[in-house]
């Protein structure tokens, strides 16, 4: 028994058969989705808009009723107990969800409030979180000035105030520049590191390799690949070396390639590029690069490629990441991304 | 049930909050109440006859004014709901551990008490272009509760169109298009024996007209603008406006309440 009992417990977040139908059952935005996150742990969920990511959050998160299926959160049923489950997570959304005419403090201070701690407790923890995610200069400021990035640490921090065991983050760097989602990154992973549970849906690869210790890849609501990211990525294959040239070079770019890579390439007569999978990383781009050049040839392009999202797809369902309409959104008139 | 209460306040210092952080919604909110009493006053005024010597328009024209106010401020409600749904802010409150009628109770809340800031506005306007209520400090301060009260009862109309639409300019025009002819088929402006008969009937039955013909009476008016069709809501407009507010909050609420619950469940 008291195995039984500690590997349930070890299961932060178990999702069962999840279902959800949208417009009368025309949409199928779940189609018996399950998924699990060990206690500790960062599952990244992977996949296109519309896949499923969201409603998967927002079931867990209570804001949602699924059709059908089962799931728990720290053991508490989502839908028989929703309420005790509000207590233990954290969530943030999409967008930051939260008041553009307020300050960044009188934000925190209000859900530090509505998460029931003194006035005194909730302007302290609005400091400290304040501090953390570096916002204490523009803590005064209406949110309207703030720059994309610092919304969503905001987003963060109030999703953060009494420290939830299990947090969700739906696209924590969509609509980010690259600076934006590099602090974001940061920012996450010093979380991990505290011992927070962790679901994070995204649609990069690179994101879902940086932060997440196991991927699944979900698509038309499914559950559709599970691994660690070195696991999907043997599935994928690594990176890849790709040379677009002129046509009538194609020939002998596919020879060049295929001898400096020893492997099977892939020609593509269209879009005029030879691409081969690589091992040796830039020491493979460098040879091909020479020996380009002592052929003659310029090429128009020349680059390693690391796998992105498309090639997981491809791998695994042999179809590019389809979007669809994002699901029917119930905050309606949401920016698509 | 404490917190409830104490989560329904901390939404409402939310809204008081916005007010000191971006004061020009207020401002702009009562500018347009006060271009029409301006308007009501000097443009069309002149040609309105109270039939009764020795009572200006202006008399009858501010309990009017100051209802088709209050019934206005639903629109606040109803365009600052839909923009919290749109923007996430409804789904975070939804994922917190707080009572579930706190936000919307919070809010209708704070729109009701933001028509104290409003009123005094309006009664401040009201005095400048000659109104002067002349029944005794009580009966005025019972016509300005009156009217907070309407405004309460009417957020919560405004929550379950805010919560019901698809965007904040949906919002504005269902507002505008369910209160504007209310106001106006009214007898807050004129008589309403100008009127074709089956619209004198709708006048006197409809709320915001019992609700002027009540502040008339509060302060210290009588009825002079209503009683044409005979109906009772004209004969006892004060009994009738409190009948129609617990009707509306009767309705609106549990309605309202619901639709927060469920507004992404679907």
């Amino acid at each position: 028994m008291a195995k039984a009992t500690t590997l349930t417990l070890m299961k932060s977040v178990i999702a069962e058969n999840l279902v959800k139908t949208y417009d009368k059952g025309k949409v199928r935005a779940l189609d018996g989705l399950s998924l699990d996150v060990n206690e500790g742990t960062v599952l990244g969920v992977l996949g296109p808009n519309g896949a499923g990511k969201t409603t998967t959050v927002r079931i867990l998160s209570t804001l949602l009723v699924p059709d059908s299926g089962h799931a728990t959160v720290a053991g508490i049923d989502v839908i028989k107990d929703p309420g005790k489950v509000r207590e233990v997570i954290g969530l943030s959304g999409q967008y930051a969800a939260v008041d553009e005419t307020l300050t960044g403090w009188d934000n925190l201070v209000m859900f530090g409030r509505l998460y029931h701690l003194s006035p005194q407790s909730a302007k302290k923890r609005a400091e400290e979180l304040l501090e953390q995610f570096s916002l204490t200069d523009a803590a005064k400021r209406s949110i309207r000035t703030y720059s994309g990035g610092m919304r969503r640490r905001l987003d963060l921090a109030a999703s953060l105030i009494v420290r939830p065991k299990i947090l969700f983050l739906d696209e924590p760097t969509t609509g980010l520049d690259p600076r934006g989602r590099q602090e974001m990154w940061g920012v996450i992973q010093s979380l991990v590191k505290g011992g927070t549970t962790l679901l994070l849906t995204t649609q990069y690869l690179e994101e879902a390799d940086s932060l997440a210790d196991e991927i699944v890849v979900v698509d038309h609501g499914k559950v559709i690949a599970r691994g660690t990211s070195d696991e999907l990525k043997r599935q994928v294959g690594g990176e890849r070396l790709e040379v677009v040239s002129e046509s009538k070079d194609l020939d002998q770019v596919a020879k060049i390639v295929a001898s400096v890579t020893g492997a099977n390439i892939k020609r593509d007569d269209d879009l005029r590029q030879v691409s081969a999978p690589v091992t040796s990383g830039s020491r493979a781009l460098i040879d091909a690069a020479r020996a380009l050049d002592e052929a003659g040839i310029h090429p128009l392009d020349i680059g390693l490629k690391r796998p992105s999202l498309d090639d997981v797809f491809i791998a695994l369902t042999g179809h590019v990441a389809e979007e669809k309409v994002e699901e029917v959104a119930p905050t309606r008139g949401r920016r698509k991304k | 049930m404490s917190h409830a209460i104490s989560d329904s306040l901390v939404v409402t210092k939310r809204q008081w909050l916005q007010l000191i952080r971006v004061p020009e919604v207020l401002i702009f909110s009562t500018i347009q109440p006060v271009m029409f009493v301006l308007l009501f006053r000097y443009v069309f005024g002149g040609s309105i006859s109270t039939g009764l010597p020795g009572v200006d328009y202006v008399q009858l024209l501010m309990p009017g004014i100051f209802v088709q106010t209050v019934a206005f401020t639903l629109a606040g409600t109803a365009v600052g709901l839909a923009e919290d749904m749109q923007k996430g802010l409804i789904d975070r409150f939804r994922s917190l551990p707080i009572s579930r009628a706190a936000v919307v109770f919070g809010r209708a809340l704070g729109d009701g008490l933001l028509n104290i800031v409003v009123l005094c506005v309006m009664g401040i306007a009201g005095f400048v272009v000659g109104w002067r209520p002349s029944s005794g400090i009580v009966k005025v301060t019972l016509g300005f509760a009156f009217l907070l009260l309407f405004g309460f009862a009417m957020a919560w109309v405004g929550i379950l169109i805010g919560l019901s639409v698809r965007s904040a300019r949906v919002a504005n025009a269902a507002v505008f298009i369910a209160v504007f002819p209310l106001t106006f088929l009214s007898n807050a402006f004129a008589p309403t024996t100008g009127m074709p008969k089956p619209l004198q009937y709708f006048a006197e039955w409809n709320p915001v007209s019992t609700m002027v013909a009540g502040c008339r009476e509060l302060f210290g008016l009588t009825n002079l603008f209503g009683a044409t069709a005979d109906s009772w809501p004209s004969q006892n407009p004060l009994q009738a406006s409190l009948i129609y507010m617990v009707i509306i909050m009767a309705i609106f609420i549990p309605l309202s309440v619901r639709k927060y619950i469920n507004t992404a469940s679907k």
